[in-house]
């Protein structure tokens, strides 16, 4: 079972994290940071097989990493899983994250942090590899984003409220809106 | 009228509202956060940037702001992942979760997959909204909610979906059943219970066309067959799960070139992985199951293209399965072989697996392995500390008894140049190895000399004692010994362990190393002086720790009997008498005493040590394991039997009592004089608590509480005389009766005496009373009349129990008793628990 996913640059900065077991909030810093010490201060021509992070479960767990320009992709997996096969998932999921961001780079992955988790979401579900074929990954991860994209997306947020507002019905109102309500909330909406 | 002017209002009313809108400024957007952030030069701004958007976000979330939520929540994950706490929006993602939109669904979803902690109440309210989307018309947001519970799903989540989750992986659509697959494994690992459930549905999963759905039908078939041993039998007989599998396997390696799941020219190599990883736990201890794989999996060895990585996971994968089920012989030679040619490969990752794997099949294919040693060995000068350590391993696996010379010669380069965090281990490993297979003690002493002075430092503290030891058992060699560690003295004393030796044996052997008769190598001619100036510089040294001190202040004192420069060591010790060093100090004053008051025992005492017999825990074997608790050498030895043995048995009663929660028991054998039982009492106290001390040199200082018991005043007295006796035990004919009494002095005392009486016809022999109380409580037994209670009650046994009860909590006690009746040994066991509140109140 892969126990972590992480994602962090050169500097030890996440730029994706992952856990699929539960970790408290400051357990996970701490997790990523040793990892980060762990990893980055091994030369690129070593095997990119780690052992003994004390940190995620002990003997039994291996820290599995590859690294590309100025990221490194760790996946922390426990005994259940080929080594070699886990180099070979992480090579897809870049390559996935290349097909959709077009010649990824580390600025994509900061930018849209919450795609890169909807595309690791179809390759790897509850720390089991659910799909491997890059083209149906691409392809499913493409139709939610068109479904997401009519329905306004994230960024179209501020559009979407002025015209629900406008296209309020009015004979709907009442049932809507508390009238007390408004009129103690409005003095508190401090026009800044 | 009124319905007029309240519709004007609200025209109004909305009016105002729109204009709030419209002039309140829009939570800025996750990337304008992200760029805000990026600007910023120091943590500290950073940290100041985030805290003032938090501070947006939760007035916006108090707001209840429909329109803004997902966005606040995915800046929210932004933060969390930068370490930033953002609990405070796990409500939120529940809101989300039960919008209607996809947008919505999906950031609330992530979020709650990110954010949740494992908090029952938060999960009780998301199950109903999973199951609401797991029965959605749109497949994605089945998705969504299949992936959610399977990464999160408590085990009641777990109990109430299960059979949405069942529905789903009978599905056709093979999007949704890959996912209800892999959430079957979640549901699986929380309850086991309901694994069941999904028999009937996994009929039918592995004749899927769709390699998604194939790969997590795999897995949880892999889950369920490691999981029950009685679901991996029903697979194997029932399911004919083998052949199935092996057909699936055979038309990936045989199929033509697919694009769909083609990885560098192999087809779907995740796919066949799992296959063979599943092939050998169904064929592991089963011959039939083995047999049925044997072709296709030497096929796969065989036909796998190995140029890329990819291929490399697959014949790694068959290389493990084939070592692991009950395979034919040639396919085994077949394996390892593989695994010789990984080896030589110049992937390092290929090397590196290879490695592991001939470590876990080293015990079964021991020769097989052997005939790659050499490989195995060159893998110790690589320059990546994973493959060298897998090496290391390796290596001592391999070492036996005819190769042991050559292997330990390249161990012992490998020790000279690895790093620090190796030497500790590989030390220990040549120990251990050298102690297994040495050809001659004289290697195996000139083997651990070596490692002691290229890795002193790093050895662990047990290997003193165990060369000690080594050395004294090798009789003939004594002068070798001695001369060649003196020599190594001269050269380096800052190698502390091997110092201690040294010193140790200068001691015990300083007259043959000034007579100077060796007849293996060139003799050395020393002086009586210059070996006593080399202690001395040893004494003074900043190098030396306390305990090498220690060890040579010994040695100077033995060779006051081997030297004739008696004056010189007298004054030597008298110098250590005022040291600051306690221990340094005390070993001098005493030695000092054996100068002057027992001159007439010193030649006695200070004899040669004699041929130390080999204990169990000595042994290098052991090595590993009692790191840190290592046994001071031969005074162990000097404890009286006798007082081991009821510690030990104490000790049962401890583990009886469920370990911690105890204090420690004190019995006293009934042989056991009073004025003794305190001294002997306290040597059980120092063997319960610390033994590693060498317990005679231990100045006995008695605690009060002891002394209140032997001393002859009248302690008690009658008042408590109140408190009704009670039964404790009655069973067998054994009756046992206490009566209590308080203490005048300390009423936090209860005394107890007990009256063991026996109603059958034949005595009860032998008899122990033991007791152990809670850790509250201190508790002393002092020792019983006798131990023999006479047949048909005439005569009873006491003894008294004494507890000190500070808290004055409940008394609870747990009694362990041991006879011999009509000659047989018997033991039984009570718990006291209905104490009279008076005898502890």
């Amino acid at each position: 079972m892969i126990k972590a996913i992480l994602i962090f640059n050169n500097h030890g900065k996440p730029r994706l994290i992952r856990f699929y077991q539960y970790f408290a909030e400051d357990m996970q810093q701490q997790i990523i940071r040793e990892t980060f010490h762990l990893v980055s201060k091994r030369d690129d021509n070593v095997c990119n097989f780690l052992e003994g992070g004390s940190l995620i479960g002990g003997s039994d767990y291996k820290l599995i990493y590859r690294h590309y320009a100025t990221l490194y992709f760790v996946f922390c997996v426990d005994s259940s899983e080929s080594e070699l096969g886990i180099l070979d998932l992480i090579q897809v999921f870049v390559e996935t994250l290349d097909k959709c961001f077009e010649n990824v780079c580390e600025l994509d992955l900061i930018f849209h942090m919450d795609k890169v988790h909807y595309i690791l979401q179809e390759v790897v579900m509850g720390g089991m590899v659910l799909e491997t074929n890059m083209n149906e990954i691409v392809a499913q991860v493409d139709v939610q984003n068109r479904m997401e994209k009519s329905e306004g997306g994230l960024s179209a947020a501020p559009a979407r409220a002025v015209s629900a507002v406008k296209n309020m019905n009015l004979p709907e109102i009442p049932r809507n809106i508390n009238i007390g309500d408004i009129n103690i909330k409005v003095p508190s909406l401090s026009p800044f | 009228m009124s319905f007029l002017d309240a519709g004007i209002e609200f025209a109004f009313s909305f009016d105002q509202l729109y204009d709030r809108l419209q002039s309140m400024p829009a939570p800025i957007r996750l990337r304008e956060l992200i760029r805000t952030i990026r600007t910023a030069r120091t943590q500290a701004e950073e940290r100041e940037m985030i805290q003032k958007e938090c501070a947006a976000i939760r007035s916006s979330f108090r707001e209840e702001d429909h329109t803004y939520r997902c966005r606040n929540v995915a800046k929210l994950l932004y933060m969390h992942m930068l370490g930033y706490p953002a609990h405070f929006g796990q409500l939120e993602c529940l809101k989300l979760i039960a919008s209607q939109k996809f947008t919505d669904k999906r950031i609330g979803y992530l979020g709650a997959m990110l954010l949740l902690d494992e908090r029952q109440d938060v999960h009780l309210l998301m199950t109903n909204c999973i199951k609401n989307d797991l029965n959605h018309s749109t497949q994605y947001v089945q998705g969504l909610a299949l992936c959610t519970l399977g990464c999160m799903g408590s085990a009641e989540m777990c109990r109430d979906l299960a059979g949405e989750v069942e529905k789903l992986l009978k599905t056709s659509n093979s999007y949704l059943r890959k996912k209800a697959a892999l959430c079957a494994v979640h549901v699986i690992r929380k309850v086991p219970e309901l694994m069941e459930m999904f028999l009937p549905a996994t009929k039918n999963l592995l004749s899927e066309k769709n390699h998604g759905v194939l790969h997590t039908s795999v897995v949880l078939l892999t889950e369920m067959c490691e999981r029950s041993p009685d679901m991996l039998a029903h697979f194997r007989k029932n399911e004919k799960l083998v052949p199935q599998l092996v057909r699936i396997l055979k038309n990936l390696i045989m199929s033509g070139y697919s694009p769909e799941h083609d990885v560098s020219g192999i087809s779907d190599p995740f796919l066949q992985v799992r296959i063979l990883r599943l092939l050998r736990i169904l064929g592991r201890n089963d011959d039939d199951s083995s047999e049925a794989m044997n072709d296709i999996l030497a096929q796969v060895a065989t036909n796998t293209e190995t140029s890329k990585n990819v291929g490399n996971a697959i014949l790694y994968e068959t290389v493990l399965t084939i070592m692991d089920i009950k395979s034919e012989s040639g396919l085994r030679v077949l394996a390892i072989n593989i695994l010789g040619r990984f080896l030589l490969n110049n992937d390092k990752n290929i090397r590196y697996v290879a490695l592991t794997s001939l470590l876990k099949t080293v015990q079964t294919d021991h020769n097989a392995v052997q005939r790659h040693r050499s490989t195995i060995v060159d893998c110790l000068k690589d320059l990546d500390v994973s493959i060298k350590r897998r090496a290391m391993e390796l290596s001592f696996a391999l070492v036996n008894g005819n190769n042991i010379r050559g292997m330990m010669k390249e161990l012992l380069h490998f020790l000279d140049s690895c790093d620090p965090e190796f030497k500790a281990d590989c030390a220990s490993g040549i120990f251990l190895a050298a102690e297994k297979y040495a050809p001659s003690k004289r290697w195996h002493i000139d083997t651990i000399m070596r490692v002691l002075t290229t890795a002193g430092s790093y050895v662990r503290d047990d290997c003193v004692p165990n060369l000690i030891q080594l050395i004294t058992n090798s009789v003939e060699i004594h002068s070798y010994t001695v001369q060649r560690l003196y020599k190594a003295l001269l050269d380096d004393i800052s190698q502390q362990p091997l110092v201690q030796v040294s010193s140790w044996c200068i001691g015990e052997y300083g007259d043959l190393l000034v007579s100077g008769q060796c007849e293996e190598e060139e003799p050395i001619q020393v002086t009586e002086d210059e070996v006593l100036d080399v202690l001395e510089g040893l004494l003074a040294s900043n190098l030396s720790s306390p305990v090498t001190r220690g060890y040579a202040l010994t040695a100077v004192m033995k060779l006051s009997t081997r030297f004739s420069s008696v004056n010189r060591i007298k004054k030597v010790v008298s110098v250590y008498g005022s040291s600051i060093d306690v221990e340094l100090q005390q070993r001098a004053v005493e030695y000092n005493a054996l100068f002057k008051k027992y001159d007439h025992m010193r030649s006695a005492l200070l004899e040669r040590m004699p041929i130390m017999e080999k204990t169990a825990t000595n042994g290098p074997t052991e090595m590993v394991q009692t790191n840190g608790e290592a046994e001071p050498s031969g005074l162990e030895s000097k404890h009286p039997p006798s007082i081991t043995q009821p510690a030990s048995q104490a000790n049962d009663l401890l583990d009886l009592l469920g370990g911690n929660d105890v204090a420690p028991v004190i019995q006293t054998t009934p042989a056991a004089k009073p004025a003794s039982a305190g001294g002997e009492l306290l040597d059980l106290l120092g063997d319960l608590s610390l033994s590693g001390d060498p317990a005679p040199q231990v100045p006995v200082s008695q605690p009060s509480f002891l002394l209140d018991g032997v001393s002859s005043q009248p302690l008690f007295n009658d008042v408590a005389a109140g408190i009704p006796p009670m039964t404790a035990y009655n069973k067998n004919g054994l009756k046992i009766e206490f009566t209590f009494e308080r203490s005048n002095t300390n009423p936090n005392i209860a005394i107890i005496t007990i009256h063991a009486s026996n109603h059958t016809e034949t005595e009860m022999t032998n008899f122990v009373f033991q007791a152990a109380v809670p850790k509250t409580f201190q508790l002393q037994l002092l020792s019983p009349s006798s131990n023999v209670i006479p047949a048909l009650n005439q005569g009873a046994v006491t003894q008294v129990i004494k507890i000190l009860n500070p808290q004055k909590h409940q008394l609870r006690m747990r009694i362990k008793l041991t006879y011999t009746h009509k000659g047989s040994p018997l033991q039984d066991l009570a718990e006291v628990n209905s104490f009279p509140p008076q005898s502890w109140q």
